[in-house]
């Protein structure tokens, strides 16, 4: 039942993935990444309990942390650098 | 006792597959990034939840117990954060989401430049 | 099944790297290559090596996402169109150098002995020694730790050593007479009451599970690397949502950079303890009278120099970047 579970979080990867590359907009990408991050960490907790190794939970918790702090940093230098304010005519739609 | 919560927790896992499947399915076929926020925020959250209490219903040693506990409590304090933080930064920035038209089809608001 | 998955994450990394060198968007590819270092410690996690996978979680995909993106806020958003746009830009000679070189890396791997193989160099040199007499010798289950602090605690020496002429030198490069002066400035994230106030509870949790890290990473994944980046990445969102002025009120500048050098220092003293009470340079045997207690203190002490410089040029390297990118964005 565990390899059931894996497969699941692997095809949610993979959707997310494709989301990643596809997204119109930066914000879809944004949204990607974090899903991704999200089921990384319960890819790692089912994968640590199906080799028999919890002791995998520590990474589990620092995947979690490092997927908040990276969409908390990802939209602080977007603001930051903020090329929303001024009328850039060269912001493409990217492909 | 312990077999109704081995059962209790393959139960959990699945059905925390399913909506991990569904939310990222949802996160493919919405048609607007409000859409998917939703979708993608909402099911992440619960599908962690439930395949982490899946999991600490057959948790070895206390220890490891513990540690899903602590891991459930983050994720639950810094999904819905982030979800948040980005919609907001997304509506701050110009990004209009797809509302019905005055002709009851949905239709972006043609005056903002999609974002980025 | 295992190969199964291992086949999945392989092509899912090949695809992430096909993506980040065709797109053209910076911000993407900068996403696009913390997915990467996300696949590489899921794969690190599927074949047994939890130490590599925790640094690779911390590193790899969470600070250096954010020091790419501190670069990307100081120069430009998007990779620039071809130089010559009426001649197509042809790398034909870089093409070639690459083919030839990964050629001959391939040819080179066939003279390798398989993976796994009982009789590789791998198992047979030091390892048989490392692994057996650990326990007996050094005293701490987690034989990666004992490998890296003591055993060759010289060659992580030179690792810290290194971290700390990358602080000096981006120190060296950014900081000016100009910028140490404090720029008042209002983070734009205060309108984030949500964020600041989950932060505020988080941030006090991230430190403790930091301290956790280093001081259990004896007795499991862990250890002065991954530690000193957990513990500087609750620094960087406290900057990051409180603006660097409230930071700097709490990180001096010149306590960081003391910090930094007391790392190195902490290590090189404990090497020459040990060589006044006796012993080689770093032979923790002589650190107290019983050989064994002399070790578990020598990897101590040498793990928290580790964990202390890291973290000190980690905090180093953000905030000054951040206070050069802000100087340049002024008259935005």
């Amino acid at each position: 039942m565990f390899t059931a579970v894996t497969i699941a979080v692997l095809v949610a990867m993979a959707l997310a993935l494709f989301r990643a590359y596809a997204g119109p907009t930066l914000y879809d990408r944004i949204l990607a990444v974090n899903v991704f991050g999200t089921k990384t960490v319960l890819l790692i907790a089912i994968v640590g309990f199906l080799m028999g190794r919890p002791e995998f939970l520590d990474i589990a918790m620092v995947y979690a942390l490092m997927n908040f702090i990276t969409v908390i940093g990802i939209l602080h230098f977007f603001e930051y650098s903020a090329p929303g304010k001024s009328a850039n005519s060269e912001t493409v739609k990217d492909q | 006792m312990s077999i109704v919560a081995t059962y209790l927790s393959w139960a959990l896992l699945v059905l925390g597959g399913l909506l991990c499947i569904s939310g990222s399915v949802g996160l493919l076929r919405f048609p607007d990034f409000y859409t998917r926020m939703h979708a993608a925020s909402v099911t992440d959250t619960l599908a962690t939840g439930m395949i982490l209490v899946g999991l600490m219903l057959q948790a070895p040693t206390w220890i490891v117990l513990a540690k899903l506990i602590m891991i459930l409590v983050f994720v639950l304090l810094t999904g819905p954060t982030a979800g948040h933080a980005l919609a907001k930064a997304a509506l701050h920035s110009g990004l209009k989401p797809l509302l019905p038209g005055k002709s009851g089809v949905l239709e972006a608001d043609n005056k903002s430049s999609g974002g980025i | 099944m295992e190969s199964f998955v291992h086949v999945v994450i392989l092509s899912m990394l090949v695809t992430t790297a096909i993506a980040i060198v065709r797109v053209k968007d910076l911000f993407a590819v900068t996403m696009l290559a913390g997915i990467y270092g996300l696949l590489s410690a899921s794969f690190f996690v599927l074949m047994d090596a939890h130490d590599v996978a925790f640094t690779e979680a911390a590193v790899g995909a969470g600070i250096s996402t954010l020091l790419i993106l501190t670069t990307l806020s100081m120069t430009g958003r998007f990779e620039k169109a071809s130089v010559k746009p009426q001649t197509d830009y042809r790398p034909v000679l870089a093409l070639v150098l690459v083919t030839v070189t990964g050629a001959l890396l391939i040819y080179g791997t066939q003279d390798m002995p398989g993976f796994g193989t009982a009789d590789a160099p791998a198992q047979t040199h030091v390892v048989p020694r490392y692994l057996n007499d650990s326990a007996t010798e050094i005293g701490i289950p987690n034989v990666v730790a004992s490998i890296l602090a003591s055993y060759r605690g010289y060659d992580t020496f030179g690792e810290v050593v290194v971290i700390f002429t990358a602080g000096i030198g981006v120190l060296a490069m950014i900081m000016s007479k100009a910028s140490s002066t404090p720029v008042v400035q209002t983070s734009l994230m205060s309108d984030h009451v949500v964020l600041r106030i989950v932060s505020k509870m988080l941030i006090p949790l991230i430190m403790m599970f930091a301290l956790y890290v280093q001081f259990h990473g004896e007795y499991g994944p862990g250890g002065g690397f991954q530690a000193g980046v957990i513990f500087a990445s609750a620094f960087i969102l406290y900057a990051m949502l409180f603006g660097l002025t409230e930071a700097r009120k709490v990180v001096n500048n010149t306590v960081v950079q003391l910090l930094s050098a007391l790392g190195v220092l902490l290590y090189a003293s404990v090497g020459v303890v040990a060589m006044i009470n006796g012993g080689s340079f770093l032979d923790y045997d002589f650190l107290s009278a019983d050989p064994v207690a002399g070790q578990m203190l020598g990897i101590l002490l040498v793990e928290l120099g580790v964990g202390i410089t890291v973290a000190s040029v980690m905090i180093i390297i953000f905030f000054t970047f951040t206070a050069r990118s802000q100087k340049a964005g002024e008259p935005d």
